[in-house]
């Protein structure tokens, strides 16, 4: 390479293919295919690859989300533009070891023995003296003692001298063979890894991504990858006690099935934890079933304990629900609903109608977890972390195709020494949940605030409360019927658009219909009014009315709380779980790689290679030994590929060892 | 007084004391191992056998490093006695408590390499021969204290729960004390190869940065709390793939440290020759030559580093390259050194534009280590600030 120079003054002579072959093996184009590729590869650290395509539609909208998807951008490393870089890049390093291979591999052997005295008076590392040995004498002994010093040794005989030619550390050069060689390798076993062949394929259309999401005999043929020696990279979510003969390989925005020569059953999945909750292991139980094998063959692996068998090796990846089935009990919310709950069972992933009140709605169960060791979900006290037990989420969707998203806690969440159950809702996959929080009754359940839910719906309670409040706020003052009328109506009216629309309606309602200047006062007279309305209604049913007890007025001020945010929930049920049985998935991640071992060659001659080209310097020596009246002259020059430090201190101990031990010496 | 800045040092140990190392290294191991043979599968028998033959050979031409070794292993047993079974012995215990617990030893630590910069500077400002031993003599003992608080670390997590126990090359905190610990070692042995003390200061002050970030990172965040490991890094694999890549890491950033060095000197050489720096640093060609040093040494590290990742990621996740974020960031930091090192070696390039581009390389190598854990997501991802 260090000859690139020449071939630029050189280079008018060549012919077009010669140029060509020329600048593929220049230093410049790798160097700078080397700071293209690096630069390249940033693109794909900082856009998160392979996601969802909606989620980049969402992200970077319509037009530029098509701009990046033609450029390739959501799979950076399989764009055709950044493998052309690649393959550029192997072709460059491969002309470049062409090139240099046989004047290297000379280098490796040749111990120059055609080299002047001129050109060794000409070094900068040279030192003489004489001795009085003979000739021959001389040369042997010189040529005993750099072999000692692991250096290769060649006399040749010359008129009236001999020249010793040295040379140690001739293997730097195989250094740069090995290492050039092992990007190429490695390279190439990236490539047999690659899913180049899939890609091609489904360019000549012989394969179909398939984006649906389609219970597996419904996808069709053309979408499935046969068994066979190539790569393949899939994952497949296996529930506990079930099994699987195909993996799914990741295309894009979709899949290919990838069939399998084996059958894998999941036994059991479990997770592990540290006294701190913290997982410790993930582990599953595995039975391969082949026609190959007498026994299925039963074994556990683990992260970082995978299982190789007839080279697919199968990974755990991730876990996930397996269609837990929920026990739940629904709470009426609305109006319509009714009073009474009703209980039912749901399996986790899968949809089921509901009718409730005069709505359909359909009910996605989403997710599963049978205890939450988190930080607090609400940003109320997001520093402790603690268990808030079962939680399973799910959408409930209208017949216009809107859908809400709740997460529910099973485990009472302790706020101020009172317990709630914690219900987020959210309408974009992409906002923060919103929290609900239901007081829980003295007796732990939901009773009590659903009790005070239907008194506060029963039309003729509020009237008879609302009657009651009247005539008492009423008794100093002169009979008005017309104002007793006014203020009956006005609680009721408060205390219905409380129920059906929280405080929100009941603010709106005070600035739309009060004249501004009443505003503030009458307002806030309103809302006295209206809660006195709910104390009351609250407690007409206790005998022992007692309003010195701090729980019951707690409890109530929670229920309010809860019903003024019922508008914002949005959902006219809530699900409370009453028992479940957990079933776990195990996500398994299946490969073949055949370019593995072809890769890993790679790796080790790299590393091998680098060693020798940093740390096995070529080192040449040369002594001409002449005869010069009775004595012998010793002429001693060399020469380093690397390390020029190490070599000064090199060469001026070799020198004092050589002048040493050649017999009776002086300087000159 | 005789310069001697830049002539290189090779050997001056007695063979008798290189003999004695070697076997005293081999018996380590054979101790080690046959103790310990019933629980030790054969990565930790490699281990082993590997780290004997590493550390008889860095020792045999390096008497200080065989004192450090010493030192260490000395301290790391007072305190492992002193602990016994009971790691709220560091409560009570005075020795725990002030010096050996690893949080106290930690502390020793950050203190002296912050001294040991002030000294170096102090040194070269005042021209003063003996500031500069006195901050070598700092910097081995920063070194060794906190090589004793690692060993220390080490042990307490298995004392917290067995099953908690592991090598404390874990996470971003103890990693950065690592990177401190391995940087000065690497320092130190170019100090002593070259005989070059002037360049200390320089090189410091990127580990004294890296000290006050982890103090920052334990005050702020609690970060130096041992915490047992996630299922992914469990593995005889992370003993060797962290370090090794923090020798490259370290390497890195001592040669963008002399890149720093390198360019105020040829600055001051134009302005000033007969300056202080222009006076006091060492040669530029030498350097240049321990700035290619370095980053050949960081390169050979940490192409073996990111090749044990590859193995290492192809049992944990399925695949020897992903395009995770750190990995692609490993390899962006691999061309761009490639690049250079074939500036250097085959285009001949020397001198303030390789100086510059060192001083880059710090950076983006800064932005694999810390940058990927901090803004970008991927399966990396135990480091968060």
């Amino acid at each position: 390479m260090s000859d690139d120079n020449d071939n630029n003054v050189r280079q008018s002579r060549h012919t077009l293919g010669q140029r060509v072959f020329l600048f593929l093996g220049s230093m410049d184009l790798a160097i700078t295919l080397l700071l293209t590729l690096a630069v390249a590869s940033i693109i794909g650290t900082v856009l998160q690859q392979n996601q969802p395509y909606t989620d980049y539609v969402i992200k970077f909208g319509p037009f530029w989300f098509e701009v990046f998807e033609s450029a390739g951008l959501y799979d950076v490393y399989g764009a055709m533009w950044f493998l052309a870089i690649l393959t550029l890049l192997v072709i460059s390093t491969s002309v470049c070891l062409i090139r240099h291979t046989p004047g290297m591999l000379r280098d490796m052997w040749n111990l120059r023995t055609h080299v002047q005295e001129k050109s060794l008076q000409a070094m900068h590392h040279k030192k003489q003296w004489s001795t009085s040995s003979t000739l021959n004498d001389a040369a042997s002994e010189l040529e005993i003692n750099l072999a000692k010093q692991g250096f290769r040794v060649k006399q040749t005989p010359k008129t009236n001298e001999i020249l010793i030619s040295a040379m140690r550390g001739g293997l730097n050069r195989l250094g740069y063979i090995l290492t050039h060689s092992a990007i190429i390798i490695i390279c190439l076993g990236g490539l047999l890894d690659s899913n180049l062949p899939l890609k091609l394929a489904e360019w000549q259309g012989k394969l179909a991504i398939e984006t649906r999401d389609l219970p597996l005999h419904q996808v069709p043929e053309k979408s499935f990858l046969p068994v066979g020696r190539q790569a393949f990279r899939g994952s497949v979510h296996i529930p506990e006690g079930r099994s699987s003969e195909v993996t799914f390989v990741a295309m894009r925005d979709g899949y290919l099935v990838q069939k399998l020569p084996f059958k894998i059953e999941v036994k059991d999945f479990r997770i592990e934890h540290y006294a701190t909750g913290q997982p410790k292991s993930f582990e599953t139980d595995l039975l391969i079933y082949d026609k190959d094998l007498a026994e299925p063959l039963a074994t556990t692996i683990s992260v970082n304990h995978p299982l190789i068998y007839k080279g697919y090796s199968i990974y755990q990846a991730s876990f996930s629900d397996g269609g837990s089935i929920l026990s739940l009990e629904a709470w009426p919310l609305e109006q319509q609903a009714g009073s009474k709950t009703v209980n039912f069972e749901a399996k986790v992933f899968e949809n089921r109608q509901i009718k409730w009140g005069e709505q359909n709605l359909r009910l996605e169960m989403l997710s599963f977890r049978p205890f939450n060791i988190n930080p607090d979900p609400t940003d109320e006290d997001p520093d402790r972390i603690r268990n808030f037990g079962p939680s399973f989420g799910f959408k409930l969707r209208n017949n216009t195709g809107e859908a809400l998203e709740f997460l529910n806690y099973m485990l009472p969440v302790e706020r101020k020494g009172r317990e709630f159950y914690l219900s987020g809702v959210r309408s974009n996959p992409a906002d923060e949940f919103g929290y609900l929080y239901l007081p829980i009754d003295a007796e732990g359940g939901l009773d009590g605030f659903n009790h005070f839910l239907m008194q506060l719906r029963n039309n003729e309670l509020v009237k008879r409360v609302a009657d009651e409040m009247m005539l008492e706020t009423l008794v100093a003052f002169d009979k008005d019927v017309q104002l007793e009328q006014n203020l009956q109506n006005t609680l009721i009216e408060l205390t219905t658009m409380f129920v059906q629309g929280g405080f929100v309606s009941v603010n709106q309602f005070i600035e739309t219909t009060l004249p501004e200047a009443e505003r503030e006062t009458l307002g806030s007279a309103y809302l006295i009014m209206l809660r006195e309305m709910l104390a009351r209604i609250y407690f007409s049913e206790h005998t022992d009315i007692d309003s010195s007890n701090n729980a019951q007025l707690l409890f109530l001020q929670d229920a309010v709380d809860a019903i003024g945010s019922l508008s914002q929930y949005r959902s006219p049920v809530f699900f409370l779980l009453t028992d479940y049985e957990h079933v776990e998935a195990s996500g398994l991640q299946i490969v073949r790689s055949p370019g593995k071992p072809i890769v890993y060659l790679g790796c080790g001659l790299l590393i091998i290679g680098i060693f020798i080209l940093f740390y096995l310097p070529q080192r040449r020596l040369w002594i001409i030994i002449k005869n010069k009246d009775s004595r012998t002259d010793v002429l001693l020059a060399g020469m380093s590929n690397r390390n020029p430090r190490e070599f000064d201190v090199f060469f001026e101990q070799i020198g004092q060892l050589l002048k040493q031990q050649n017999g009776n010496s002086n300087a000159n | 007084m005789t310069n001697l800045a830049g002539t290189m040092i090779t050997d001056n140990s007695s063979a008798l004391s290189q003999w004695l190392w070697r076997g005293l290294m081999v018996l380590s191991g054979v101790v080690l191992l046959s103790m310990y043979s019933h629980v030790f599968d054969s990565y930790e028998v490699t281990i082993v056998v590997f780290s004997a033959v590493a550390l008889s050979l860095l020792g045999q031409n390096w008497p200080s490093f065989r004192r450090h070794i010493l030192v260490v292993t000395l301290l790391s047993f007072v305190a492992l006695y002193q602990y016994g079974s009971d790691l709220t012995a560091s409560n009570s215990d005075f020795l725990l408590s002030y010096i050996l617990a690893s949080q106290s030893a930690f502390m020793w630590m950050s203190a002296l390499f912050v001294m040991a910069t002030v000294a170096y500077f102090l040194g070269l400002l005042l021209r003063s021969e003996f500031t500069e031993k006195v901050a070598s003599a700092l910097t081995w003992s920063a070194t060794t204290i906190g090589m004793v608080g690692l060993m220390v670390r080490w042990r307490e997590s298995y004392l917290i729960s067995p099953d908690v126990g592991h090598i404390p090359v874990s996470n971003l905190y103890e990693v950065f004390i690592l990177f401190a610990i391995i940087t000065a070692l690497l320092y130190l042995f170019y100090e002593r190869r070259y005989q070059v003390r002037s360049l200390g200061g320089f090189v410091l002050l990127v580990i004294s940065a890296a000290v006050a970030f982890q103090l920052w990172y334990s005050f702020e965040k609690g970060a130096h709390e041992i915490q047992p490991l996630v299922p992914a890094l469990q593995s005889y694999w992370m003993k060797i793939h962290v370090p090794a890549n923090f020798v490259g890491y370290g390497a890195f950033a001592m040669a963008a440290m002399i890149g720093v060095a390198y360019l105020l000197m040829s600055w001051r050489q134009a302005v000033a020759p007969n300056g202080l720096l222009a006076t006091r640093l060492p040669d530029l060609t030498v350097m240049d030559d321990l700035m290619y040093k370095s980053i050949a040494l960081g390169f050979a590290f940490f192409t073996v580093a990111t090749v044990l990742g590859a193995l290492w990621a192809a049992e944990a996740w399925g695949g020897y390259w992903s395009w995770d974020p750190k990995e692609t960031w490993a390899l962006i930091v691999w061309l761009n050194y490639a690049a250079w090192l074939h500036m250097r070696m085959s285009k001949g390039w020397h001198g303030r534009p390789m100086a510059w581009w060192a001083v880059i390389g710090l950076f983006v190598t800064l932005f694999a280590f810390l940058g990927v854990n901090m803004f970008l997501s991927g399966l990396h991802s135990y480091g968060t600030l």
